[in-house]
């Protein structure tokens, strides 16, 4: 019974906390400055298979905010309020933080990083009628069949293809090797379009799955080089991808590996420097294509040890953190255009939204997809541990 | 000789993950035999001496840190032990497995949170870090030393337990738990022993599976855990050379099954063997049959 | 209390609790904060239904099992395939032209579906592995629901189960109402096998199979039984589950989330499905709402306030169930359940307790003392 009594002391304290705490929530809530707030929610892991690089996707966030941490709608001055969440990578876990979002208020929501939890969390944003821009998150089903998923970066049918091409092109390919993660939409639907793309073109492709938890790529680096393949296709997330590096590296391995956007980023220059191993990935962004860009957010990351930890420790800048960066005003740019903080508004403007971005001009299509036709393909060159532009492609 | 060559990585890389998960499954199988306790927080422990292996190589020379590593595991083992474990030895049997459950659930997000959930990558340890050529087959050298160093720890472990004194209080106490504390053998220290010499395997085998690898995440100890105590469960849990027959056993179907091209099934074949082990001999390969006193 | 008094009580009781949550639901708009406590009754019921069927086979029936996820899994994707809409299939099973199936099933027989296809599964997973004893039923049962992950996720059988994507588009709920009511239902039906002749028959296994045997009750069918109607009902939980989510991918239901429900039957106390709902309230309630605040970053006028960042909301919350697993080791309720008596003893208590609050620790701290004497 005592028991009872401390549980329900704490319920009620807590209930209460949260009564206050919802208390100034809302609307019409003004901040320090006096200006009214806005809010734009962050929905991306921090944890999870996938928390590397939505912290790197959020930091581009929150660098724009930091830029530009007002907006002016329809003649008066909001100031622009973050709220973020952690959606653990995670399909499960993903729509209560969708919720939580909602709950909070927030006008449009950012992200995610991973196709697998903005399609799980879609539903959640769509019955509260707020409308969510996808950063990076490529795969077909996140925007196809609803009006409030828009998105800013290319499709992974237009980046199978355009690496099934290159692999064509370049490497006079014949056999290709693909390797996803078992239970992840992304890597999983990328290889599918990667496979109908290289078949198209006369190739043969052997496809494998890897389980959950897995670290010892040994015999997927083996079955690669037994099945004599010409290329290595792993459109995996980056913490996979240092493990199959590093195998790779160990058993010698000659052939060239293939990978996605994920592969851009610091993860993978820190595991493949040294290593005598030929990556090459598509894109969003180059570093170097906005160079008052690049000195502004590798200034604002290093300026913070939060920040450059969650960067990987380096200034080094990942594609997705540009692409946040992008999201970000091109939210601001749908409120102007909404002349209205309210989310039903801003659906109805984000169709005719278009901004020039770091990473390009963007636009979106009927289907709310972004008009790319361009990916950049990167090589890393494992002896000076940086990456090279090789080049834009399309189809 | 065609086929050696092509199937020599397979075997090279079972071989070698058996001899890792080997050197966790003697934790487990340990911690069994005393406690009847299945101890889910050891494969945690295993990440956590796998990152501070990490954290180790920045504050000091590499000589001196894996050492560190080993003394930390230990002293975390010994820790938890204390803190999780020893307060609910009254308690019944499924409160201790929630507290061991509670404790590799802290682990984790406690790793998560230090690390902000990115991978770290594990240091190159000179001369194991090396890659080599076997047979044709290339490999790091960490491959080849791993089944050598478990079956040398596994005869040390073994005579430790057979000629020492405290080995002799190990087998009476797994053997019956009141009628030793009865006979004066200090349960408490004997259990403690226990946790370090598991924890103390469990750091070994970190260094030896990141080296191989290279990357620690929060949740790169719940799978060779779970591994290695299914590994356990297999030969026999309570029985130490089974506990090592049986990751070896495991490690090898892993590869070769991974090798046939059933890439989706390497984890649950884990499974499926053990359950048809377990339904043909239900206390595994070289456990003792337990019979039920009325 | 008479007997009809009680259920006089209770039927007033349950009727006022469901009408708040219609008044709460119509009145609270999705953007307010309060807007959680929906989403906090919602997965709690469905959590509160599966921890229910966890405790039939752990709690009363003492057998340790941890394949609940697995036959969830089960449930979910049951229900999930049989309610896609026709029209949806071809853009749900994108790289499986549309998939196998090509019809729709109603809703309730859906979930009827998805509770007996998970029970089918348990019934022949359970000729084998029952036989088992303790821990390794344990390891066997954890080992079946990997298993089912890995088929569910495998691509020949992408036709049906769309592989490892996600399946989404089926039929889900408007109203909280109906997965409270949903669940309600079962863990009443739940409560009513563990009362009858069969649950004792449960519980004399859980206190001593050899004497129960003696008794002459059937071992392996007892238990077999237990642990079809526990999946059953694990099954219906997954399709609501699913219905909650509104998508679902099996790799999702991970051993973890086993674990997820095993610390809330404890936490509740094992063999008292009281407990087990208050736990799966308060379970999701923490999870979900009130630590959520420590995931960012918060500032007291110009402090910042320090450790608050991504992640330590599940730290502190490994935290409070070490401490919980610690010291509360009888869980909330122990074996107790509900009863109007106890409430009112409680309340009658209540005055009593709040004054002696302050003393308690170090009253039990005393009566520690004296037991270890």
């Amino acid at each position: 019974m005592k028991k009872l009594s401390i549980l329900m002391v704490l319920v009620l304290a807590m209930t209460a906390f949260m009564a206050g705490c919802g208390g100034s929530g809302g609307d019409a809530e003004s901040s320090e400055s006096g200006n009214p707030v806005v809010k734009i929610g962050v929905f991306e892991p921090a944890s999870g298979d996938n928390g590397a690089g939505g912290k790197q996707e959020t930091l581009g966030i929150q660098y724009a905010n930091s830029v530009c941490p007002t907006v002016e709608i329809g003649g008066t001055t909001y100031d622009v309020k973050l709220e973020i969440v952690d959606n653990e990578s995670s399909t499960d876990k993903g729509p209560t933080a969708a919720q939580s979002l909602v709950s909070a208020g927030v006008s449009v929501v950012l992200g995610s990083y991973g196709s697998g939890v903005s399609i799980a969390a879609s539903d959640i944003f769509g019955s509260a009628g707020i409308p969510a821009i996808g950063v990076t998150c490529t795969n077909p089903q996140v925007t196809e069949g609803n009006d409030h998923y828009f998105r800013i970066c290319f499709l992974d049918p237009f980046q199978g293809t355009v690496l099934a091409n290159f692999a064509n092109d370049v490497f006079q390919a014949k056999t290709a090797y693909c390797i996803a993660k078992l239970g992840d939409d992304y890597s999983v639907g990328l290889c599918n379009y990667f496979q109908k793309a290289f078949e198209g073109l006369g190739g043969k492709v052997v496809y494998e799955t890897f389980p959950e938890g897995n670290s010892d790529f040994a015999s997927y680096v083996a079955n690669a080089i037994k099945a004599n393949a010409d290329v290595f296709f792993a459109p995996v997330s980056i913490e996979a991808a240092a493990l199959i590096i590093d195998q790779a590296a160990a058993q010698g391995m000659t052939m060239p590996i293939l990978a996605s956007d994920t592969w851009d980023s610091n993860v993978i220059t820190g595991a493949a420097t040294g290593k005598d191993i030929d990556i090459y990935v598509t894109t969003f962004y180059q570093e170097g294509g906005d160079p008052e860009f690049d000195a502004g957010i590798k200034a604002w990351i290093e300026s913070d040890s939060v920040n450059l930890a969650n960067n990987n420790g380096n200034t080094d800048l990942a594609a997705v953190t540009a692409m946040g960066y992008d999201a970000y005003f091109t939210a601001l740019e749908a409120m102007k255009a909404a002349g209205s903080i309210d989310p039903a508004d801003i659906m109805a403007a984000l169709p005719g939204v278009t901004y020039e971005g770091v990473s390009g001009a963007i636009s979106f299509n009927e289907i709310g997809d972004a008009n790319r036709d361009v990916a950049y393909v990167k090589y890393f060159n494992s002896e000076a541990g940086a990456w090279e532009l090789k080049g834009a492609q399309g189809i | 000789m065609d086929f050696l060559r092509d199937n020599l990585p397979y075997i090279l890389a079972g071989i070698s993950v058996g001899g890792q998960y080997a050197l966790i499954a003697i934790g487990y199988t340990m911690v069994y035999g005393i406690l009847r306790l299945i101890n889910f927080a050891h494969g945690d422990m295993f990440m956590i001496a796998g990152l501070m292996g990490v954290y180790a190589v920045t504050w000091m020379p590499l000589y001196a840190a894996i050492p560190f590593v080993i003394v930390f595991t230990v002293i975390l083992g010994f820790a938890i032990e204390r803190v999780a474990y020893k307060p609910l030895r009254s308690a019944p049997r499924m409160s201790v497995m929630i507290s061991a459950i509670g404790v590799s659930y802290l682990l984790q997000n406690a790793a998560l949170y230090i690390t902000g959930g990115l991978t770290k990558t594990y240091p190159n340890i000179p001369w194991i870090s090396e890659t080599i050529k076997v047979f044709g087959a290339t490999t790091k050298m960490v491959t080849v030393v791993t089944p050598i160093l478990t079956i040398v720890l596994l005869v040390i472990l073994s005579l430790l337990i057979k000629y020492t004194k405290m080995g002799m209080a190990m087998r009476a106490v797994s053997r019956d738990f009141e009628t030793s504390t009865l006979m004066g053998i200090k349960i408490d220290s004997v259990i403690s022993i226990t946790f370090i010499i598991g924890s103390f395997l469990a750091a070994i085998g970190s260094v030896l599976y990141f080296t191989n690898y290279t990357g620690v995440m929060p949740t790169a100890g719940a799978m060779p855990g779970l591994k290695a105590f299914v590994a356990a469960v297999f030969g026999g849990i309570g029985s130490i050379p089974g506990a090592v027959i049986g990751a070896f056993i495991i490690g090898l179907c892993e590869n070769i099954i991974k090798g046939l091209g059933w890439t989706t099934f390497s984890d649950a074949f884990t499974f499926a063997l053990l359950i048809i082990i377990l339904i043909v001999k239900p206390t595994g390969l070289f456990g003792e049959k337990n019979i039920d006193k009325v | 209390m008479t007997k009809q008094k009680k259920w006089l009580l209770s039927c007033i009781a349950i009727a006022a609790f469901l009408a708040i949550v219609y008044v709460l639901e119509a009145t609270i708009p999705k953007s307010s904060q309060w807007s959680m406590l929906f989403t906090v009754l919602e997965k709690g019921s469905i959590y509160a239904l599966v921890a229910v069927s966890m405790n039939l086979v752990n709690g009363f029936t003492g057998l340790f099992s941890l394949g609940q996820a697995g036959f969830m899994l089960i449930g979910a994707y049951s229900y999930a395939i049989f309610t896609i809409p026709v029209a949806q299939r071809a853009a749900v099973y994108q790289y499986f032209d549309g998939g196998l199936i090509q019809f729709t099933l109603p809703v309730f027989v859906s979930i009827l579906i998805a509770g007996i296809v998970a029970a089918v599964f348990a019934f022949l997973i359970g000729l084998p592995v029952l036989r088992l004893k303790s821990d390794y039923l344990a390891i066997a049962t954890l080992g079946f629901a990997e298993i089912i992950r890995a088929i569910f996720q495998w691509n020949t059988l992408g036709p049906i189960t769309n592989g490892s994507n996600l399946l989404r588009k089926f039929a889900t709920y408007q109203s909280a109402l109906f997965p409270i009511i949903a669940c309600g239902i079962c863990i009443a039906i739940i409560c009513l096998l563990i009362n009858s002749s069969y649950g004792r028959a449960f519980k004399a296994i859980r206190e001593d199979e050899i004497a129960a045997e003696a008794m002459g009750i059937n071992l392996f069918k007892h238990k077999q039984m237990s642990f079809v109607i526990s999946s059953f009902f694990a099954g219906i939980g997954g399709a609501l589950l699913a219905m909650f989510q509104t998508t679902i991918q099996a790799s999702a239901f991970k051993a973890a989330m086993t674990y997820e429900f095993l610390l809330i039957v404890v936490i509740g106390g094992m063999g008292s499905v009281t407990g087990s709902i208050i736990a799966s309230y308060l379970f999701i309630a923490c999870r979900e709402w009130w630590l959520r605040f420590l995931d960012s970053e918060a500032y007291i006028g110009d402090f910042k306030v320090p450790l608050l960042r991504a992640g330590f909301r599940n730290v502190v919350f490994a935290i409070i169930i070490m401490v919980i697993v610690l010291f509360y080791r009888q869980g909330i309720m122990g074996t107790r359940e509900f009863s109007w008596e106890g409430l009112l003893r409680w309340f009658r208590n209540l005055p009593k307790n709040i004054k002696n609050l302050p003393n308690m620790f170090k009253r039990k701290r005393k009566k520690e003392a004296q037991i270890n004497e």
